[in-house]
């Protein structure tokens, strides 16, 4: 933050005594064109070296032969997406991707919406409630990872011994896909699902508290008010928790890994339970190809964008996002 | 909408809380009882008295305090930095006129789109590069700067800062570094402690970026976490009571500054 040249004479506050006014004058214009863009610099240059270079830079990655060690080779065009989208695991670990974006998002948004409508109501202690509901988004996601793996284990763990309580058979969570999937979908949620609520609430105390009267005079119970009033109202909060719980949720990388017991961590002995991002790992820092790292990164990418794509489709169809958009 | 909410409603949040608190709980318990006991299962429902043996044999396993003091340096550094760039570039995006603002703040609305994934293994070979893998410097510079962060401060300042009073100011004579620093800094301040504490989080709890740019012996707190579990993993009174131990300081923070955290969730919200 370092100050413009015209800051120091222009700062003097009293009044003008000896007056200098052309060249004073010239200097504060100048100090008032030039300003915002020093102000902006920052950000921009910063970006531009790690945000934006990376990204342009990821492409011409991707078409060339590129080892962790040995650098650049050569030009192989689309080779390395072919050799990616013949992978075997590519194909399994994008299923297993989306399976567990799937039943970590739709729960979560669901229990988001009906908590954060609980706690827009007149009660007692509101902001202890909010901040206890927040509570496991200050856990990062490895702890969250190495405590759900001890209490999904599979002989031991609390969950089976609950089951076992009530009479029935263990599950093999760290075996078994479908189990698997269900408990690092289960840790995702456990971490967002208060956070995601304390947005929507924020919407929803936006929302006219006449609205509520005029539907109450109406004969509208509270469930009706929920659907009729509240879920229209918070539209465009939806469609932003929506989609930046898409994005969040086909990176997954932290909970499936730590999750997994094995040796070496590629997402359970048969990678029942491996995603997209810990395939790019795999490729990039533990088979050295970095040029396959960055393919399956752009297709990352891809698949990212088709599904807010499809997001947004869905939620036009089905008449959430309204007019007023 | 004024009555009073009734059971239902406390009951259903005293349960979604208990889910929230009771994975803490079960892990701080297994790590305060023996490797024998932690390896049986469920064990007793109050905490043993070992907890500190095993936060000490976690501790010796793993580089833990450099590791602590490591996450300590990058997230405040990192959150100390996007808080001021962020609140200088938001304030020139909301209150200043100049040429290209509106495409330039395009462009810094459509970045917050693209996952930050798509550019690890350039970023990567970037920092090789400079050498500066192994060194807290490839942690700290990929986060001094976050889109999200001008395109925050600008959504507050849009209204916390009143035209009249940096007019006022200008014709004082202020020159705009002054204004800045004395009018739309102050009031920057309630949107700025909470990006400070976001950033703060997020660099803390990152996971992917410190595993691939640090080496094995000067980790982050969280790639510690994860050298803890892998070898030792079916330790879990060792491995839990060191994530208990890790997990203090967010929950410290969280205890001291969480008003603030929940109230600049709703402002965000609102706004964004």
């Amino acid at each position: 933050m370092s100050p413009s040249p015209a800051a120091l004479p222009a700062a003097e506050l009293t009044p003008v005594t000896n007056p200098r006014p052309p060249w004073r004058q010239r200097l504060s214009s100048w100090d008032v064109r030039t300003a915002p863009y020093l102000y902006i610099a920052p950000f921009f240059v910063l970006f531009g070296l790690v945000g934006l270079f990376p990204l342009v830079y990821t492409a011409w990655v991707s078409v060339h032969d590129w080892s962790l060690l040995g650098g650049q080779g050569e030009y192989v065009g689309l080779q390395n997406f072919r050799d990616v989208l013949t992978n075997p695991y590519f194909a399994k670990q994008l299923v297993n991707t989306v399976s567990i974006f799937l039943l970590s998002s739709v729960p979560q948004v669901v229990i988001a919406v009906v908590l954060a409508a609980l706690l827009d109501s007149n009660l007692r202690g509101r902001t202890v409630w909010r901040m206890s509901i927040l509570l496991p988004f200050v856990v990062s996601p490895v702890a969250v990872a190495i405590i759900f793996g001890s209490l999904f284990g599979d002989r031991y763990g609390l969950v089976n011994q609950l089951l076992g309580g009530i009479g029935l058979d263990p599950v093999l969570w760290h075996v078994d896909r479908f189990a698997s999937h269900v408990a690092i979908a289960t840790m995702v949620n456990w971490r967002w699902t208060g956070y995601n609520a304390l947005i929507f609430l924020a919407a929803m105390q936006a929302v006219p508290r006449d609205l509520y009267e005029s539907a109450a005079l109406d004969g509208a119970g509270r469930v009706r008010q929920f659907l009729s009033v509240t879920l229209p109202m918070i539209r465009p909060t939806m469609v932003f928790v929506i989609i930046t719980s898409t994005i969040g949720g086909l990176q997954v990388f932290a909970e499936p890994r730590l999750f997994d017991e094995t040796t070496a961590r590629n997402g359970g002995s048969d990678r029942q339970f491996g995603t997209i991002t810990m395939l790019i790992y795999d490729f990039g820092w533990q088979l050295r190809d970095l040029g396959r790292a960055s393919a399956t990164a752009w297709m990352l990418f891809l698949i990212i964008c088709a599904f807010a794509l499809l997001n947004l489709f869905l939620l036009r169809r089905f008449g959430v996002l309204g007019g007023e958009r | 909408m004024t009555r009073r909410p009734g059971l239902l409603t406390y009951g259903l949040l005293i349960a979604f809380v208990l889910g929230s608190a009771a994975p803490l709980y079960w892990s701080f318990l297994l790590g305060s009882h023996t490797r024998e006991v932690a390896a049986q299962g469920v064990p007793p429902l109050l905490p043993g008295g070992h907890f500190w043996d095993n936060a000490q044999r976690a501790i010796d396993t793993v580089p833990f305090w450099k590791a602590l003091g490591n996450s300590v340096l990058v997230s405040s550094v990192t959150a100390a930095s996007v808080v001021v760039l962020s609140t200088l570039a938001g304030y020139a995006f909301a209150k200043l006129r100049f040429r290209g603002r509106g495409a330039l703040l395009v462009f810094v609305v459509a970045t917050m789109a693209v996952p930050t994934q798509l550019g690890v293994v350039p970023l990567f070979i970037l920092m090789s590069e400079l050498g500066w893998t192994g060194t807290m410097w490839a942690v700290i510079v990929p986060w001094l700067v976050t889109a999200f962060g001008v395109f925050f401060m600008r959504q507050y300042l849009l209204d916390a800062v009143p035209d009249e009073l940096l007019e006022a100011a200008r014709m004082d004579g202020c020159s705009q570094i002054r204004v800045f620093w004395h009018v739309a800094a102050p009031a920057a301040r309630p949107a700025a402690a909470i990006l400070w504490l976001f950033t703060f989080m997020q660099v803390w709890t990152d996971f992917f970026w410190p595993l691939i740019a640090l080496p094995h012996e000067n980790p982050t707190i969280q790639v510690a976490l994860n050298q803890l579990q892998s070898g030792f993993f079916k330790d879990y009174s060792l491995v839990l009571a060191g994530t208990t131990l890790a997990t203090v300081p967010l929950l410290i923070l969280f205890v001291v500054a969480g008003r603030q955290l929940v109230s600049g969730i709703m402002q965000g919200a609102v706004k964004g």
